[in-house]
């Protein structure tokens, strides 16, 4: 008969190599992808889950040896998944202010990109 | 079981540190160069989370509450410069 | 729902502050009880001027089921990201999708382009000035259309009945 322990140390260790791969996967596309655009995919969405996975498995170990929902984790988690939208967003729209190039396949006729652009006009803001 | 995952975790956060800080390095553009450091920062939190629970020690998770805030805060900042020339509108 | 008085311009807020001091000090005691209260209730009054008056959730029970369709999306679109970047022939088809917008409050777009970074290869990266059009980078994609209608469906119609607007 398997224990409860030897489940959850399973269920933990899971959530730790997941979380580090997908961190490793979101650099490895920071790293080998071919434009910035193309580049933000990576660590906005894949680091963001691996740290979210890696939190998860803290928060379980520690409420696993010493009792009781411990609530700090949770709170970066949340932290996290709502802040890096926000940073990815401003990040895409600093490079498109500098009209960073892009890759060659990109469909890219948008109004933002073209050359003779008043950027006044076009560089929206967002408040929130 | 959880010691050989603790390292393999540890391992391929470490790897993907070194990963952004080439990005960092080499980055064409300013915002590459943001971008790098800004999943640097979200790397390094995992890293004090690992450490903290190798340590037992519930204290790391402030600071690593701190670094997400600080992070942000600094990422923002500097995007808002890239984009206006300027922090404070 | 707590009514709103002069002294509590904004209810729900100071909920959230209690309830996040209580999870910060990882206790319930009186003393901590008494601060985060009092914190609750001096915190909006200082700040209520900045606050721009937006849209209340009209339909709490939408909320938990978008919320956790999105988690559940946000696991699939990183599975579908690790494969495409993992994918050695790197056979990549970005393109900047123009959205318009059915949505008009702030905050319920800010929802929107967060969750759209968050899920399906997709990242939000401008709002136009005059917030018709919401311009997306998406990593891959052979039809845009159908991008557009995906997050029409799933995601900016629920926002809309949530918000009931």
């Amino acid at each position: 008969m398997i224990g409860f322990y030897t489940v959850m140390e399973g269920v933990i260790a899971f959530f730790l190599i997941a979380g580090g791969a997908f961190a490793f996967i979101g650099a490895l596309g920071l790293t080998h992808l071919r434009d910035f655009y193309m580049r933000l995919h990576g660590p906005t969405k894949t680091t963001t889950l691996g740290v979210g996975c890696v939190l998860i498995a803290a928060m379980s170990y520690f409420s696993l040896l010493h009792g009781g929902v411990s609530f700090q984790e949770m709170l970066i988690t949340i932290f996290l998944f709502i802040t890096a939208p926000v940073s990815a967003h401003l990040l895409a729209k600093s490079a498109l202010h500098q009209k960073l190039p892009r890759d060659p396949r990109t469909e890219d006729d948008i109004e933002e990109l073209r050359e003779d652009d008043d950027e006044e006009e076009t560089s929206g803001e967002r408040r929130s | 079981m959880l010691d050989i995952a603790f390292w393999i975790s540890l391992a391929l956060f470490t790897a993907a540190m070194l990963l952004c800080l080439y990005r960092a390095a080499i980055g064409p553009d300013l915002p590459d160069r943001l971008l790098a450091l800004d999943t640097l920062y979200v790397n390094s939190i995992a890293l004090i989370v690992l450490f903290g629970l190798w340590l037992d020690d519930k204290t790391y998770f402030e600071a690593a509450l701190l670094i997400a805030m600080l992070g942000f805060i600094s990422t923002v900042a500097v995007c808002k410069y890239l984009l206006r020339g300027d922090i404070i509108e | 729902m707590i009514p709103v008085q002069p002294w509590l311009p904004m209810p729900l807020l100071s909920v959230l502050l209690l309830a996040v001091w209580l999870m910060l000090q990882q206790s319930v005691a009186l003393g901590q009880v008494l601060l985060g209260t009092l914190l609750a209730i001096v915190i909006p009054l200082v700040t209520r001027h900045f606050w721009e008056p937006q849209p209340t959730i009209k339909r709490p029970w939408l909320l938990v089921r978008y919320v956790l369709r999105v988690l559940g999306d946000i696991i699939v679109a990183n599975l579908e990201v690790s494969k495409l970047i993992l994918d050695p022939r790197g056979r990549m088809k970005p393109a900047f999708i123009e959205y318009p917008l059915e949505l008009e409050e702030l905050f319920p777009i800010t929802i929107l382009a967060s969750t759209i970074t968050l899920t399906p290869g997709t990242v939000s990266a401008n709002l136009r000035q005059d917030r018709r059009t919401l311009l997306i980078h998406a990593l891959n994609t052979d039809d845009i259309p159908a991008t557009i209608d995906t997050i029409r469906e799933r995601y900016e119609r629920p926002l809309k009945e949530i918000f009931g607007c």
